[in-house]
């Protein structure tokens, strides 16, 4: 039968669609209104001081667009104007000193792209499976790129050099502007290599949810670091032990001992699709199976995938070479012969690290660890397309 | 190489900023406070999330209780139990709380909620009076509990072998399932996969678990999330629009609401939290709403006469404490009367 979407003329082919100025800043098409940041209702208590979940599953590339790009507040998304933003620089440094939005945007800056992940990301996940979608499994993840200014200039700026050789017992305290502060202690060392103090995401500005207009990137280590409306660095003598950096995002054994300041996030990767938001829906033959990998401690060099539940595995193609603590794209392409799969993926590192499966974390950390869980995720890909969150034996 | 750019910090700015309190006491301000303050001042700023003992209310944190159950299933996270420094706990109470109201307290009353917190603790008696003098001896039953991370020795050689490829396994089945729990939130559209699992599981298997605040770790735990009721009142309820609301003072209203919704919900599924529900708000005696614990204060106001209307609401949200003192809602106020107005339309077009 022919189509008659190519034998009719449609309504699109005949009639006007919208002027150039119907949006000015525009929105994903109406089409695409399911891709968006989801929340968990029962996680939290409050939506004002809570986390909502990257639609990874439908998003393809490593770029997350910047409008669908999770959050997470302690104490909501301020709205705090430029005119009205200051940075303050002060601690054991010669001159301390304080900025304007105007100051920072004169100091040389550098472009870079970095993911930034929540440390309880798959945090759900630790005891079993639980949630039914890569995005709620891994969704806490975006990975942007940066325009900022190298921590290292601005603090220079204000003069380390009475540290000398001291610099290796250092660290800087770094805080927000909002209610919470979120403040956190960071070893000087890590904010003189690597850290931006970001004034664009995507070539925009930041988005109010990310931190408007300045906040802080520190490349491969967990998101909480990562300081919203960033107000104030303090070089210090010692960590300030804050409540987001003990009482919080600490990782307990089960001898009941915490792991502290376990910063890096390693080598992790998961499948978005399939997946469970995302059944095939085409039947068997060419199906491509694609995911994202990253690690915080160098790029990612490879990833294999599993469609037999870690039996035996395949090396996937990275869309590109991988990019030092951004986000790699992996495509396996096959042709699927209808039957069920368990659907699993497997970073590696620029370190050689691979990344483990949960089994083999729980065995070393435990059933209460929750934070920094980088385990292999499992798919079970039924006959129908349908998909479902599993784990498996090991 | 410098660039001359932004300008010396004043001394009375870098104060001002400056407040975090380390391990060793520094930063700490000279003040004091005792735990029989603290316990009235925590009923009056902490209770309304944390509970009146520290016990924690719905998934707010709990900050007591919890001794010896980190090394069991689900430990409880608390001051008493888990933080390994009171600098913590003074500084976050100062710097950060009440939750919506930060930075209100003064010197002497955060001495006195951390030392009523250390109370409810069992780790000081009520006669206690916390001080900076005597802060450094009280003993945190967690104070060694932390290591450094130690993945470098523990796991990054283990798992930086080169990978199994083939025949690495020769059993593969399924040992546990998603569906089971069935807590995936309702997606919408069409979805079909979170729509099958509500057939395929029923929610029989979850308790409802008052976890702590944020990605709560508690929840995260495998066993512990809410139970589907619970889920479904914390969607946004879907009520009839009043016919006479002003659709751009309603939006306006709702952008507002944000700002009290922490606490109050409103609609027809709403459920008494922190705050009373807000279904019904214009003509209600003040202190009435049945099953909120009020305060006596509010009590009293309602039975001397208090009625919300847009002028009561108005004069209690411009100023929340001065209107109704010692009343229980630690919210700093709504100082604009266009904010109320436009909340109002918002309480009323859903169903208050």
């Amino acid at each position: 039968q022919p189509d008659p979407l190519i034998t009719e003329v449609q309504s699109w082919a005949q009639g006007w669609g919208d002027g150039v100025d119907a949006t000015p800043y525009g929105l994903p098409i109406e089409f695409e209104s399911d891709v968006i940041r989801r929340n968990v209702g029962w996680l939290t208590a409050d939506v004002i001081s809570s986390i909502n979940f990257t639609p990874i599953h439908a998003l393809d590339g490593t770029i997350t667009p910047t409008g669908c790009a999770f959050e997470r507040h302690h104490s909501g998304a301020i709205e705090l104007k430029k005119e009205d933003y200051r940075l303050m620089i002060n601690g054991l440094v010669d001159k301390p000193l304080v900025f304007t939005y105007e100051d920072l945007e004169r100091f040389p800056r550098e472009n870079r792209t970095y993911f930034l992940e929540c440390a309880a990301n798959s945090g759900m996940e630790w005891a079993g499976a639980q949630l039914n979608g890569a995005q709620f499994t891994q969704g806490m993840i975006h990975n942007m790129q940066y325009s900022g200014i190298p921590l290292r200039t601005l603090l220079e700026e204000a003069g380390i050099t009475n540290l000398g050789d001291q610099i290796k017992d250092k660290w800087v305290y770094v805080e927000g502007a909002d209610a919470s502060s979120n403040g956190r202690s960071i070893p000087l060392e890590k904010a003189l290599d690597d850290c931006l103090v970001a004034i664009k995401a995507n070539g925009e500005a930041l988005r109010k949810e990310h931190g408007y207009p300045v906040r802080l990137v520190v490349p491969g280590w967990e998101g909480n670091m990562w300081v919203k409306w960033l107000r104030r660095i303090e070089v210090t003598d010692e960590a300030v032990q804050s409540r987001e950096e003990t009482s919080k995002y600490t990782d307990t054994l089960a001898d009941g001992t915490s792991r502290k300041w376990t910063w890096v996030m390693d080598a992790k990767s998961v499948v978005t699709s399939p997946s469970p938001q995302m059944p095939i829906k085409h039947g068997k033959g060419p199906l491509v199976i694609t995911g994202m990998a990253w690690s915080g401690r160098g790029a990612i060099t490879k990833v294999d995938v599993s469609i037999d539940g870690g039996a035996n595995w395949q090396e996937a193609r990275l869309a590109e070479p991988g990019v030092d603590k951004a986000m790699s794209r992996f495509y396996l392409d096959i042709d699927w012969d209808g039957s069920e799969m368990f659907l699993q993926s497997r970073a590696t590192d620029a370190t050689g690290y691979v990344q483990p499966t949960k089994d083999a974390l729980r065995a070393i950390r435990g059933e209460n660890s929750v934070y920094h869980n980088n385990g292999i995720q499992t798919w079970w890909v039924k006959e129908n397309g349908e998909s479902e969150n599993v784990e498996v034996s090991s | 190489e410098t660039y001359n750019l932004g300008r010396a910090a004043l001394p009375a700015e870098m104060k001002a900023w400056t407040v975090e309190v380390f391990p060793d006491g520094k930063n700490l301000p000279e003040g004091s406070g005792s735990v029989e303050d603290g316990e009235n001042l925590f009923a009056d700023k902490c209770a309304a999330c944390h509970g009146d003992f520290a016990e924690g209310v719905d998934n707010w944190p709990k900050l007591a209780g919890g001794a010896d159950t980190l090394a069991r299933k689900d430990p409880v996270k608390t001051v008493g139990s888990y933080f390994p420094y009171l600098s913590t706990v003074w500084d976050y109470a100062h710097r950060s709380m009440p939750f919506g109201d930060a930075q209100t307290m003064t010197v002497d009353e955060t001495y006195a909620i951390v030392a009523y917190i250390l109370y409810s603790n069992d780790l000081v008696d009520d006669d206690f009076v916390l001080s900076k003098e005597n802060f450094l001896d009280v003993k945190m039953p967690n104070a060694d509990g932390f290591i450094v991370d130690d993945r470098p020795e523990t796991e990054y050689p283990l798992f930086s072998k080169a990978a199994c490829m083939s025949d690495c396994k020769k059993d593969v089945h399924i040992t546990m399932k998603a569906t089971v729990l069935n807590v995936t939130p309702d997606q919408g559209g069409d979805d079909s996969a979170a729509a099958d699992t509500a057939v395929d599981a029923p929610a029989d298997t979850v308790v409802a678990s008052a976890a702590s605040e944020g990605a709560s770790e508690e929840a995260m735990a495998q066993d512990a999330p809410a139970a589907a009721e619970e889920q479904a009142s914390a969607a946004p309820a879907a009520t009839e629009e009043t016919l006479a609301a002003d659709p751009a003072l309603v939006a306006a209203g709702e952008k507002v609401f944000k700002k009290c919704k922490a606490c109050h919900q409103v609609g027809e599924k709403a459920k008494n939290r922190v705050g009373p529900v807000l279904n019904g708000l214009i003509g209600r005696q003040a202190g009435t709403v049945d099953g909120f614990k009020y305060s006596k204060s509010m009590k009293q106001h309602g039975e001397d006469g208090l009625v919300w209307n847009e002028e009561t609401v108005q004069a209690y949200l411009a100023d929340p404490k001065g209107y109704i003192p010692k009343n229980k809602m630690s919210f700093a106020g709504l100082k604009k009367a266009d904010d109320v107005k436009a909340v109002l339309a918002y309480i009323e077009s859903q169903g208050g």
